[in-house]
């Protein structure tokens, strides 16, 4: 069996439109180094480097990992860098883990970023060219027909996405490091920004934001020696399928509900709206957050939006998602995926702060990426498995 | 550590020329080759290497999702480096004890773009590639500084590379390149252009499996005894260039000691001689007998072939204890040792 992973540093840097105050390696050092902090470690503790970010052209570098060596100490380490689209940041955490459970190492840094104002994240993610038109621009013009396919087939109402756009602003008040911070955010002034991508609003989409999140990850000997409480993992699975073919389920894909069901499995969970206290859950359009309550099982199909609209995944719900504020309010689209991640540890080691969910014992913690075809996911617990 | 073994390997017939083909189209018989080879569909885990500069677009690997027939969903993760790596990311996974096989690959295609200038990007984009210095420079002030260091002269390179382009004439999947002739120009001094790697399309998969299950997808299963891999700092201006640092740490680490053969990634022919004293290769350990990257250096496949090289070496019985060799980043910045071994087959 996988040896024990503990969660023992978590550093996040603030989510910004531009940091124009630091370098690239300056913002990975600045989440490195509060991880660092919150381990009670120094570089030459950590054994091994795990990367990840999404596509190089959002920043222009090409595999900038060797460049970034030197600053997230590297030298004399396995570095690696990982990248599964937008899941990467998920991923990644995944990826140093298992270096934890398979034995390799006893501290691993893992560290997910992007700085997308180097250079423009729609255009980036238009992925067609230089082969053939694309017919849409952007994730969000890829993403809003699956959205409509959704509303169609569920019966939900309209108004469905403008209640998590307004819930997920009004928990990122709560957290320090949010990208977008709206006071006052309502259903009215949602309604009112301009339509994008029919049915998605202007505040229906998230940010393009810069930040870097870190972790530190450990082996049960090494967490024994962490000043602060550890979170441990429970469970990690991912899941990829193709973009395109006849009959795929774009809406709720067969991968994460694999993803899930292997997830929860390893977690020993068989209800998870009973069972987890909280999630972060990948929601970057308003309206993912229904589509994936069905697709993660926290209820049957065609009633995702029922429990949105019931107030359940709101901070004082009974199954809060995204009490951070979610990639709805920074979405440094490398790094969301770590983000959602370690918020969920954030949560279950009672260190979230405002937006703590009351006694949380178990998180999920979910990314997706690509048209929506890679998945990964960890549970994690405040008890060791 | 749990027994993980090499147990199939397969690579595309490489090309110094563009066939008109699309990464995915170069891929997709190496899939399907590999499956028929193992008698395997599905795998415990999928990992691959690739590069987006090369193709030119961002997610370069999605669209190979399409070639694996990834349906149902698939247990699968990536890395942006050359697919050695993958495999690396793929043995840790086995370590776990839940699955016992995995599928690796990586693919890459130079031939669509101006290799050496698509490297720059890859270089520190505030203080080096700002100043546009290219793959083939840094690697000659790289051969100029083991040159002096070492006392080995341009002929001495000249050898390795007439070596290695003979060893490649051999290898049906190697471009077939002729012999260093006199009167050639330098490259980028010291280096002359039968020196750097050929630009090449290709491919290469391979399939790793644990204990019982290798010794039945294989007669020799090539045994992965040590593995490990280090990086060092990216300025060439702050390291000894004459030496590879990170290739001496990760050959410690992953026993390299009593090889009979080496496949090294040395894409330039002074690489080769860094290489083998870092890893404290003898005169009687034969280097590179596919002829090695200065043969045929399909991007982000190029390792991951080197691994699969040495493996096929105990596959066919022709050695007992071999090594495979990958590098990233400019300089032999990061480095990677995979150490087999067949000696326990029997």
């Amino acid at each position: 069996m996988a040896n024990a992973c503990a969660i023992i540093g978590i550093g996040q840097t603030a989510y910004k439109t531009k940091r124009l105050d630091v370098s690239m390696a300056g913002l990975l050092r600045e989440a490195a180094r509060r991880a660092l902090d919150d381990a009670g470690l120094t570089w030459k503790d950590i054994d091994a480097v795990v990367v990840g970010k999404a596509p190089d052209l959002f920043e222009g570098v090409m595999m900038p990992e060797p460049y970034l060596a030197d600053a997230i100490g590297a030298t004399g380490k396995p570095l690696m860098r990982v990248h599964t689209a937008g899941s990467v940041g998920g991923s990644t955490a995944i990826v140093a883990a298992s270096l934890i459970q398979g034995g390799v190492h006893e501290r691993v840094l893992t560290i997910a970023w992007e700085k997308q104002s180097e250079s423009n994240a729609t255009w980036a993610l238009t992925v067609n060219s230089p082969f053939t038109t694309s017919l849409v621009v952007g994730a969000g013009g890829y993403f809003a027909p699956h959205i409509r396919a959704y509303m169609r087939r569920s019966g939900a109402p309209d108004h469905i996405g403008a209640l998590v756009a307004v819930k997920d602003r009004e928990n990122a008040l709560k957290n320090p490091y949010a990208h977008l911070k709206i006071p006052g955010i309502s259903r009215e002034m949602v309604e009112m920004t301009p339509m994008l991508w029919e049915p998605i609003r202007y505040l229906e989409t998230c940010p393009s934001s810069d930040g870097a999140c870190a972790m530190v990850l450990a082996s049960e000997d090494a967490a024994k020696k962490a000043p602060n409480r550890p979170a441990w993992v429970h469970g990690t699975a991912m899941r990829s399928e193709p973009m395109m073919f006849a009959g795929r389920d774009t809406v709720s894909p067969q991968g994460g509900k694999d993803c899930a069901a292997d997830v929860y499995r390893q977690a020993g969970i068989t209800d998870p709206r009973r069972e987890l206290d909280c999630a972060e859950v990948y929601v970057p359009f308003s309206w993912y957050e229904p589509m994936w309550l069905e697709n993660l099982g926290f209820c049957g199909e065609g009633e995702g939006w029922k429990l949105t609209e019931s107030g359940a995944t709101a901070l004082d719900g009974d199954i809060p998602w995204n009490a951070s504020g979610g990639v709805l309010s920074s979405n440094p689209i490398g790094a969301s995926g770590m983000i959602r991640f370690a918020e969920a540890a954030l949560q279950v080691r009672g260190q979230a702060g405002e937006h703590q969910v009351d006694g949380a014992r178990r998180a999920l913690g979910h990314a997706y990426g690509g048209g929506a075809q890679f998945f990964s996911m960890w549970i994690v617990g405040s008890e060791k498995p | 550590m749990r027994e993980i073994a090499v147990v199939a390997f397969v690579q595309t017939q490489h090309s110094g020329e563009d066939q008109g083909l699309h990464e995915t189209e170069i891929l997709a018989p190496v899939i399907t080759e590999i499956k028929e080879k193992t008698g395997l569909s599905r795998f415990g885990f999928t990992c691959s290497g690739s590069c987006d500069y090369f193709q030119g677009a961002p997610f370069s690997f999605v669209s190979a999702l399409d070639v694996l027939g990834a349906w149902p969903p698939i247990s699968e993760s990536h890395v942006e480096m050359d697919g050695a790596w993958a495999l690396y990311e793929a043995w840790v996974k086995l370590q776990h004890g839940e699955i016992d096989t995995a599928l690796v690959y990586g693919f890459g295609k130079s031939t669509q773009g101006v290799l050496r200038t698509i490297m720059t990007q890859q270089l520190d984009p505030y203080l080096l590639a700002p100043l546009g210095v290219d793959q083939v420079s840094l690697a000659a002030l790289q051969a100029r500084a083991y040159m002096e260091r070492s006392g080995a002269k341009e002929d001495d390179l000249r050898a390795i590379a007439a070596r290695s382009r003979a060893s490649g004439r051999d290898n049906p999947f190697a471009l077939h390149l002729p012999d260093p002739e006199d009167g050639d120009e330098y490259d980028v001094a010291p280096l002359y252009p039968h020196d750097v790697a050929p630009i090449t399309d290709g491919a290469a998969a391979i399939v790793l499996a644990a204990g019982d299950r290798a010794r039945e997808l294989c007669e020799r299963p090539a045994w992965i005894t040590g593995i490990d891999h280090r990086s060092e700092a990216h300025s060439p201006g702050v390291r000894d260039l004459s030496r590879s640092a990170s290739a001496r740490l990760a050959g410690e680490r992953a026993g390299a000691a009593g090889i009979e053969i080496a496949e090294l990634h040395a894409q330039f022919s002074h690489e080769e001689l860094i290489l083998r004293e870092a890893l404290g290769l003898g005169e009687d350990v034969d280097v590179n007998p596919s002829g090695g990257a200065l043969s045929a250096n399909p991007p982000m496949a190029a390792g991951l072939i080197r691994i699969g090289e040495a493996a096929s070496r105990i596959h066919d019985g022709s050695a007992s204890k071999v090594l495979g060799h990958a590098q990233s980043g400019p300089c032999l910045q990061q480095n990677l040792v995979c150490v087999l071994s067949g000696e326990n087959n029997g």
